[in-house]
């Protein structure tokens, strides 16, 4: 049983076969092989960034003039759901380094900046994080009290703190996002050394969920920056919010990924377990079960191909990426749980993929705009009345 | 260092087959391809080869029809240079007059090396290189499990049955590779998208008339059950004689 029920395939290009079959055979040799004991143990696998760059993971889908692979949106959405088959914590580190950290540098830096940058960061030397999230402003960033004041000879002066900042604690770089003024348009991106003065970040403890992710909380004081660390061509809340449907557009891939991952093992494990004298995939129930799940990945699959698709064409909203988001995170929760019910008693074990899976895409459902933002967005693009304000 | 590596597209094997109508070819629906992974071997055994060189070119070879392209493709992603493709309607299960145009086509190509699978998995007859070699009169190791090569002369290990073999020859040869020389490199992304910039030529060739033809195709019989004889200690000598006297393993 293969999740291409429907020969998207077929609907794929060479090269983006090609690229998915490298990263799945890639996270299947050195991924999977670990993922169960770091996730047990709370620890990132910090030596596969390494391998992850050399073989092009890396802000995959910008240009090669600054070290990237420069592929298209479809074959970087193929990343992203094979990475994150592994696990979302591997997806989420490839997903802040290129789309929340490379992304914005590409889009909103100076020439000078992409040039530093860009390349160090395709090869995995440069570990990037991204600081939107404040303690008391989660879904609505807006709000952020975190400063960056001018000095007197025009250098930044930074104040305040973020959390839940994935790769915060092993970043050389952060993207911060912060108020130059008062108002929510002078919020702006600064590229900010981790070893600056005044900058410290703290592992975020008792994780439940993404455990083989770095979550950190990340603190600003009084930290001096110089003039150009300012990303030029960022202005407003619009433009981390551009970079959030870069990396939101992953995830309606990725968690693909994850749901696939489910339902692979649910299937062989519904094979070759057996009670009542048949394999318990002989009884309605789990047949359902399983019947449920791939009808679920196929519309999924779809979703995030065709939204591909859109995006190369230049023609996707944000609104379309919502929409892919939460589904497919949605469903993929749902996957995950059934698989792991369909496991029985192994199914609590880290042994296995689907409590783990089920776990981290409860961190999936929230981060990136919780479910509830993404259908407000929705709500407002039917209606055209605004939940928010 | 110039080597020729010749690969084939083969099925994936991890599918569940079926035979279709007319009983002679297998059903090709919901197949996936992919190259056969002994030549993966080769061509990762030239790559090495002429990393280590620092000098020379890999050019890599394949027969049939227009979609073994990507199997090129996917050798060229993994830092072969340049691809020849073969172009024939069909590859038969006569490997002659395969041998003999893949033969034709590296015969004047000035190659110190010529890299071959030890065999295809989708038909398992393991004879091209040899073939080849034969054509072109030179010398062929088969089965090659160990490399080197050095002035001029090559030493492989051939993996023998509870035996290694050591054995030298001079290049130009045919060498087959066996499993276990090495293992794959994975095509990187920037490798991927580079190998649609590399050359890749393309060679219509005519198959001389097959002498082998396939008559019929059958899939092995159904596996029965297993068979509980009894529990502990005491099933021993009872699984003992049926080892000895049933399925002669003893
Ligand atoms: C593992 C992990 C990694 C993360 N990584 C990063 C990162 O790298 N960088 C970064 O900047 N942030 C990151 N985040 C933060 C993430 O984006 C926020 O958690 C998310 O935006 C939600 O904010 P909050 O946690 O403050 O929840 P809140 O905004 O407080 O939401 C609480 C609940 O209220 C609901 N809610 C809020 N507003 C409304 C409304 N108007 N109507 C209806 N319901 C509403 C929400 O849907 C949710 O159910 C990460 C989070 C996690 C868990």
């Amino acid at each position: 049983m293969t999740t291409d029920f429907f020969a998207i395939d077929g609907s794929l290009a060479e090269e983006e076969r090609a690229v998915r079959d490298s990263v799945r055979r890639f996270v299947e040799a050195h991924v999977l092989p670990i993922i169960g004991t770091c996730y047990v143990d709370g620890r990132f696998p910090r030596e596969l960034v390494g391998p992850l760059a050399e073989l092009g993971v890396l802000g995959a889908n910008l240009p090669e003039t600054y070290g990237c692979a420069g592929l298209n949106n479809v074959a970087y959405g193929l990343i992203m759901q094979e990475l994150e088959r592994g696990d979302s914590g591997i997806r989420s580190f490839a997903s802040v380094q290129g789309a929340l950290v490379m992304y914005p540098i590409f889009a909103f830096g100076s020439e000078e900046q992409k040039r530093h940058y860009l390349p160090k960061m395709a090869a995995g030397e440069i570990i990037g994080c991204f600081g939107l999230t404040e303690p008391d402003f989660g879904s609505d960033p807006g709000g952020m009290l975190t400063t960056a004041r001018q000095d007197g000879s025009r250098g930044w002066v930074l104040n305040g703190a973020k959390m839940w900042i994935t790769n915060g604690s092993m970043a050389q770089v952060a993207v911060v996002w912060a108020k130059t003024g008062d108002a929510e348009h002078s919020i702006r991106g600064f590229l900010v050394p981790t070893d600056t003065p005044g900058f410290t970040a703290k592992d975020q403890k008792g994780k439940l969920s993404l455990r083989a992710s770095d979550t950190s909380e990340l603190v600003f004081q009084d930290v001096r920056l110089p003039a150009d660390a300012i990303l030029p061509l960022s202005g407003g809340l619009k433009s981390p919010l551009l970079c959030l449907t870069q990396a939101r557009y992953g995830i309606a891939w990725g968690a693909m990924g994850a749901a696939m991952a489910c339902f692979d093992e649910a299937v062989a494990y519904s094979k070759t377990r057996v009670m009542f004298g048949r394999p318990i995939g002989g009884f309605q129930i789990q047949q359902a079960r399983l019947a449920d799940m791939l009808t679920e990945i196929v519309k999924g699959q779809l979703l995030a191909l065709h939204l591909g698709r859109l995006k190369d064409a230049g023609t996707a909203t944000p609104q379309q990426v919502s929409l892919a988001k939460r589904n497919n995170v949605s469903v993929a929760t749902d996957i995950a749980r059934e698989a792991r019910r369909l496991l029985g008693g192994n199914g609590i074990l880290a042994e296995y993929g689907a409590m783990r899976h089920m776990e981290n895409l409860e961190s999936v459902y929230t981060y990136e705009g919780t479910h509830d933002i993404h259908t407000l967005v929705l709500g407002q693009a039917i209606t055209g009345l605004d939940a928010f304000r | 260092m110039k080597i020729a590596v010749c690969i084939k597209r083969v099925p994936v094997m991890d599918r569940r087959f079926t035979i279709a109508p007319g009983g002679t070819t297998i059903d090709e629906v919901g197949l996936a391809y992919d190259v056969n992974d002994f030549d993966l071997w080769a061509v990762e055994a030239a790559l090495r080869l002429k990393e280590q060189v620092g000098t020379g070119e890999v050019v890599v070879l394949s027969l049939g029809p227009d979609v073994v392209q990507e199997q090129i493709r996917k050798a060229l992603s993994m830092g072969a240079d340049r691809g020849i493709h073969l172009q024939a309607a069909s590859v038969g299960a006569d490997d002659l007059p395969v041998a003999r145009a893949l033969a034709d086509a590296l015969r004047d190509g000035g190659y110190d090396g010529i890299f071959l699978g030890r065999l295809a998995v989708d038909r398992a007859n393991g004879v091209t290189g040899p073939v080849i070699a034969e054509l072109l009169g030179l010398p062929c190791v088969t089965a090659v499990s160990k490399l080197e090569i050095a002035n001029g002369r090559g030493r492989a290990q051939r993996e023998l049955e509870g035996a290694q073999e050591i054995v030298e020859f001079p290049l130009p040869a045919v060498i087959t590779v066996d499993q276990g020389l090495n293992t794959e490199r994975l095509p990187t992304l920037k490798g991927i998208m580079g190998a649609k910039k590399k050359p890749l030529e393309v060679r219509p060739v005519t198959l001389d008339a097959p002498r082998v033809t396939v008559r019929r195709l059958a899939l092995p019989p159904e596996r029965i059950g297993g068979r509980i004889i009894g529990e502990g200690v005491g099933a021993v000598p009872e699984l003992v004689r049926l080892l000895h006297d049933e399925a002669k393993v003893l």
